[in-house]
């Protein structure tokens, strides 16, 4: 559970200013226990939120995305059969069925939500951790960092999953399916990118002290 | 209750690529590199721009096929609507209102929301500000399960491909529709929810 804790201008006289990226207010950073959240007291929006892992446990369940994103690519998805023929597509088989003729435009869309997207943030976290564990600023931190920003909405696994859920059930009437490998790996990924993908990263650039040029 | 000040009033600016505190004179942040703005760069016009071509694409996304399924020598085309409609009509009523809200409901609720939050900010309107803060909260939020339509489509195409006995092919409809997800996400994003409260501030532009 989440508290909600106003933050007033009563924090700490020399805590950091931070500002809410909805209106515009700025507060004294106020410092928060891991469940606690706190919300801007003119918007309602989230100011910050206390870290929910470590940068460890981040590194942690990174790699672990990462085996699971290969899972999840290399082995099928869903496979059906009908009257003796059996077919199964794995995420990048989806991604090229929209790449026909005109509507190719699509297919790059999609594969970057559910491939691209997912696995560049996957190596980017990686790269960044990997270092920041031992105190270090990544080679091109910078870039990376921002670049993981500007990526996170593009990521739409959870949106893959349902859709794998609906076309399941749109094919059930007409031919057996059956779920692969991949879909089981994709499941547990998409729980990882939710718990990785978050704003925990950018406690970094106030942990490792990066300085300002 | 006493408010707390606007980073503007004490000559700051927020960095969005990395949260950092700037000051209003520095183009970049110090920090990460990201060039800095007060309020996003064009916004209005940008948001009704991108909204507009939607509103537009989202047309043909809806009269245009999606889907094209031959099975066992039987073909049809599906449009979004009557796909919905298939799913009711053989009872799974539950899948046909998922993919309602997705595909229909979501994008007009954005089409909706966005141009309120334009049409009340242009006129710098002091009405329900939380609320349509919290509004624009929400769409972002939202906006992107949309894709659920698309990801469906490319499933069962690449799927359901055994030559003469059955297939499904994706439509140019689709296209359409996909890039009315995107443009509204794009459209949500230029927004600058910031706008919103400038109506209180007597020297903001």
């Amino acid at each position: 559970m989440s508290t909600d804790l106003a933050t007033r201008p009563d924090a700490p006289d020399d805590a950091p200013l931070i500002i809410c990226e909805h209106c515009d207010s700025v507060y004294r950073r106020p410092s928060l226990a891991r469940r606690q959240s706190a919300h801007c007291q003119r918007c309602g929006a989230l100011l910050e939120r206390g870290r929910h892992l470590s940068t460890d446990q981040l590194l942690a369940l990174s790699i672990a995305a990462a085996v699971l994103f290969l899972f999840a690519n290399a082995f099928p998805v869903l496979s059906i059969s009908l009257q003796g023929l059996s077919n199964e597509a794995t995420l990048w088989q989806t991604v090229e069925a929209l790449a026909q003729g005109r509507i190719t435009l699509i297919a790059l869309v999609t594969g970057l939500s559910i491939i691209f997207a997912p696995g560049l943030q996957i190596i980017l976290l990686i790269w960044v951790l990997v270092h920041a564990r031992s105190g270090r600023i990544a080679p091109g931190f910078r870039t990376c960092m921002r670049a993981l920003e500007h990526l996170r909405p593009w990521s739409m696994l959870e949106v893959c999953l349902l859709g794998i859920l609906v076309a399941i059930i749109k094919l059930a009437g007409m031919l057996d399916v059956h779920p692969g490998l991949g879909l089981w790996a994709m499941a547990m990924l998409t729980v990882l990118i939710i718990l990785i993908g978050g704003r925990d990263i950018r406690d970094l650039w106030n942990e490792l002290g990066v300085p300002s040029r | 209750m006493s408010q707390p000040p606007y980073a503007a009033d004490l000559g700051l600016q927020l960095c969005h690529d990395c949260g950092q505190v700037c000051r209003l004179s520095d183009r970049d942040c110090p920090r990460c590199d990201a060039v800095l703005h007060r309020r996003k760069p064009n916004s209005i016009a940008r948001t009704w721009a991108l909204l507009v071509a939607a509103l537009i694409f989202y047309l043909p996304a809806n009269l245009l096929p999606v889907m094209f399924t031959d099975l066992f020598g039987h073909g049809s085309e599906n449009t979004i609507l009557s796909g919905v409609i298939e799913f009711w009509k053989g009872g799974s009523w539950d899948i046909a209102l998922l993919i309602f809200i997705a595909s229909v409901i979501v994008p007009c609720m954005k089409f909706f929301v966005l141009a309120l939050l334009l049409v009340t900010a242009q006129r710098r309107s002091r009405w329900a500000m939380r609320e349509r803060a919290r509004l624009y909260r929400f769409i972002e939020t939202i906006g992107y399960w949309s894709m659920l339509d698309v990801l469906v489509v490319a499933l069962v195409a690449a799927l359901v491909q055994f030559r003469t006995l059955s297939t499904i092919e994706p439509r140019l409809g689709i296209l359409f529709f996909g890039l009315v997800v995107v443009l509204t996400m794009l459209a949500s994003m230029s927004f600058d929810p910031r706008l919103i409260w400038d109506a209180e501030r007597q020297d903001a532009r």
